[in-house]
């Protein structure tokens, strides 16, 4: 059966369907086409091998004093706590957002840093300072007290400034901010007391 | 196709060439269409040199973009060093590139300026929602060009900025962590972003850009320009099928531009030499600084022209989102109780805003932020058909609508500037009503443009001969 067109002439069936088949032929070459140039989009093999652990040495912390090294082009915090800091941590659970970091507690941390302090060692936090907002590096609030942009019982911790979000000295995250969530504790593990190795844990 | 068309061989060498181009290609059509019979309206006002003045803006950014490209070096360890290198080994480097870089503010001025005119004529309204479409994605290229265009000095502002809006994308559920490495095409923001986003910025959106505002004049000049009066002068046409109202673009209009352009280029040219920063507004004194991955500026702020977008995404914080849940629940039963439909869209509407409230309970906040700052410049693809007004022009609308206007442009100012500040539980409180009042203003336009008795619309422009 074949269509009769306005104009009264006849539509060529067999003529029709291979001009369908090959156009559809054409398409799925285009498309696959595409696939090379939307996969060099991707992280090369180099940007890749970029991702190995990082040593830190943290004898010349001292009480209340942070240090950074880089881990994946990301800033790692190592921050040495003292014992009034740690202290207050635990009163703030109130005004967190998620302060047992139970929302994505695989992301969020490895197991042995799931606990009140988020660390291995109590003393020590090992937190990614990277704002799990839009990914801002926060800045340190150590002082306590009223300031701008802060609470007036401000306890310590990390104001991120692009918008706002707070985070206590755990990097947990206030409650009502933009961020979701409290900061990421990369995968770490203690060489000596003195050495500490981020971005693995297995070389224990 | 046209004839063949033979000329005198008496005729002068310079028609004898034109005639000879004639008939190969369509130069004096063209021309005649486009220019000398076009047939613009009259009683155009000041508010129509802003479309002039973006094609110019235009051709500016073009031709000293390609000049930078010839000194400026896309790799994260030479680029910083290289604009400062254009800057002032460069031969009048320092003024092309100050060129540039107010360029891009006075693009996005004359662009605000050329959509506001726009809305307040009604030039969206039938037949023009194509010249009105092609408009805002070409608005959508311009923010996509501006902001790959700010990370190339790789300053701290281009770095951090880059590294906010990228990571927006990460918000999105699903395939948002994995879309952001694509973009970025490393773990951070880092050389290949860079590079890939120079690749973006001198070629990938230029062409698309030119091509859609070769869509939008073409789609302009088969409708006919809209006036202040928002009359059709096609509707009242002499004998000769001219319409009356109307007279050809050239020469009339393309004097009264030159003049416009003549201004323009003084105001350009005043900033360029005595404010090219302009108070940190068009370049921000953090962007002087080389891009530390590690330390993000104490205050982070988007240039000027993006703040009240940028103010929609920080205003949705997760206690916003109860006032917005609130709102999408208020709609769809004012939609099913006052709505005149058939129950089955009822019960579609019902069932829709159940569905958005459940993700609106179990997304995050940031996400939805993204949505709002998104939503913001998509809302405007779909004026031509929220608004229900009568008449298209704001000078036959009801009174209270010209009081409506004015509070949505100081609305916009105030999201504006509240963009450019820190965060302050004031300002994120003002920023909340201020967001809500943007899409309330565009969401609710359907009913609100109906209410009210526009004023009577002259059948022909009103216009004074001077």
């Amino acid at each position: 059966m074949s269509e009769t067109l306005a104009n009264g002439g006849k539509v060529d069936d067999s003529k029709r369907t291979w001009l369908i088949a090959t156009s559809c032929a054409g398409a799925a070459g285009g498309i696959a086409a595409v696939v090379p140039f939307i996969s060099s989009f991707q992280p090369s093999e180099k940007a890749k091998a970029a991702g190995a652990a990082v040593e830190a040495d943290i004898s010349a912390l001292k009480p209340g004093e942070k240090m950074t090294v880089e881990w994946r082009g990301k800033p790692v915090w190592i921050m040495r706590r003292t014992p009034e800091q740690l202290a207050a941590l635990s009163k703030l659970d109130p005004q967190l957002a998620d302060p047992n970091s139970t929302r994505k507690p695989t992301e969020q941390a490895p197991a042995y840093a799931r606990n009140a302090t988020r660390s291995i060692k109590p003393e020590y936090l090992v937190a990614v300072g990277i704002c799990t907002h839009l990914g801002c590096s926060p800045s340190d609030k150590f002082q306590t007290g009223a300031q701008p942009s802060l609470p007036d019982d401000w306890q310590g911790g990390f104001f991120c400034p692009c918008h706002g979000s707070t985070f206590d000295l755990a990097g947990r995250v206030f409650k009502n901010k933009p961020a979701p969530d409290n900061l990421e504790v990369p995968p770490h593990v203690y060489l000596s007391d003195t050495r500490l190795l981020i971005g693995d844990d297995k070389k224990a | 196709m046209a004839e063949f068309h033979e000329i005198s061989p008496n005729a002068a060498a310079g028609e004898k060439l034109l005639n000879w181009i004639d008939n190969r290609f369509p130069l004096s059509k063209l021309f005649k269409e486009h220019m000398s019979e076009y047939y613009a309206p009259k009683n155009f006002n000041i508010w129509y040199v802003f479309g002039v003045l973006s094609l110019l803006v235009l051709v500016i950014q073009i031709v000293t973009g390609i000049f930078l490209t010839m000194h400026y070096k896309p790799d994260a360890a030479l680029a910083f060093g290289s604009v400062e290198y254009i800057m002032r080994d460069v031969p009048w480097g320092w003024l092309i590139r100050y060129m540039h870089s107010t360029g891009a503010s006075a693009f996005f001025l004359v662009v605000y300026l050329h959509m506001y005119r726009g809305l307040i004529y009604g030039s969206y309204r039938k037949p023009r929602e194509l010249t009105w479409l092609f408009g805002c994605a070409i608005f959508l290229a311009l923010m996509a060009e501006a902001f790959m265009g700010y990370l190339l000095p790789w300053g701290q502002m281009s770095y951090w900025g880059a590294q906010v809006i990228v990571n927006l994308f990460s918000a999105i559920p699903f395939i948002g962590p994995d879309l952001a490495l694509l973009i970025r095409g490393d773990f951070v923001v880092g050389d290949a972003t860079l590079n890939r986003f120079f690749s973006f910025h001198v070629i990938a959106v230029p062409l698309v850009l030119l091509g859609l505002v070769v869509a939008h004049i073409i789609a302009l000049h088969e409708v006919g320009s809209n006036n202040p009066d928002g009359v059709e002068i096609k509707a009242t046409k002499g004998a000769n099928g001219i319409p009356l109202d109307g007279i050809p673009f050239h020469p009339y209009y393309t004097v009264h531009d030159i003049f416009a352009v003549s201004v323009f280029l003084m105001v350009f040219t005043a900033i360029i030499f005595f404010a090219p920063e302009m108070g940190g507004y068009f370049l921000e004194y953090n962007n002087f600084i080389p891009a530390n991955p590690f330390q993000t500026p104490l205050h982070i702020a988007p240039v000027w022209y993006f703040t009240p977008y940028y103010t929609l995404l920080r205003a949705v914080t997760s206690e916003m989102m109860y006032a917005l849940i609130a709102c999408v629940a208020v709609g769809a039963m004012l939609a099913v109780v006052k709505g005149k439909m058939p129950t089955l869209f009822k019960g579609l509407i019902a069932g829709g805003a159940l569905v958005v409230v459940a993700m609106m309970l179990s997304i995050d906040a940031k996400f939805w932020g993204v949505v709002s700052m998104g939503g913001g410049v998509v809302i405007l693809f779909f004026l031509p058909w929220l608004d229900n007004c009568a008449v298209k022009s704001i000078r036959y609308r009801p009174s209270w609508h010209k009081y409506l206007y004015a509070i949505f442009v100081i609305n916009f100012v105030v999201l504006g500037y509240l963009g450019t500040q820190p965060p302050s539980a004031i300002g994120g409180r003002v920023s909340q009503a201020g967001t809500l009042f943007y899409f309330g203003f565009f969401m609710l336009m359907p009913w609100w443009s109906r209410i009210g008795t526009p004023k009577p619309v002259p059948d022909r422009v009103t216009y004074t001969a001077h």
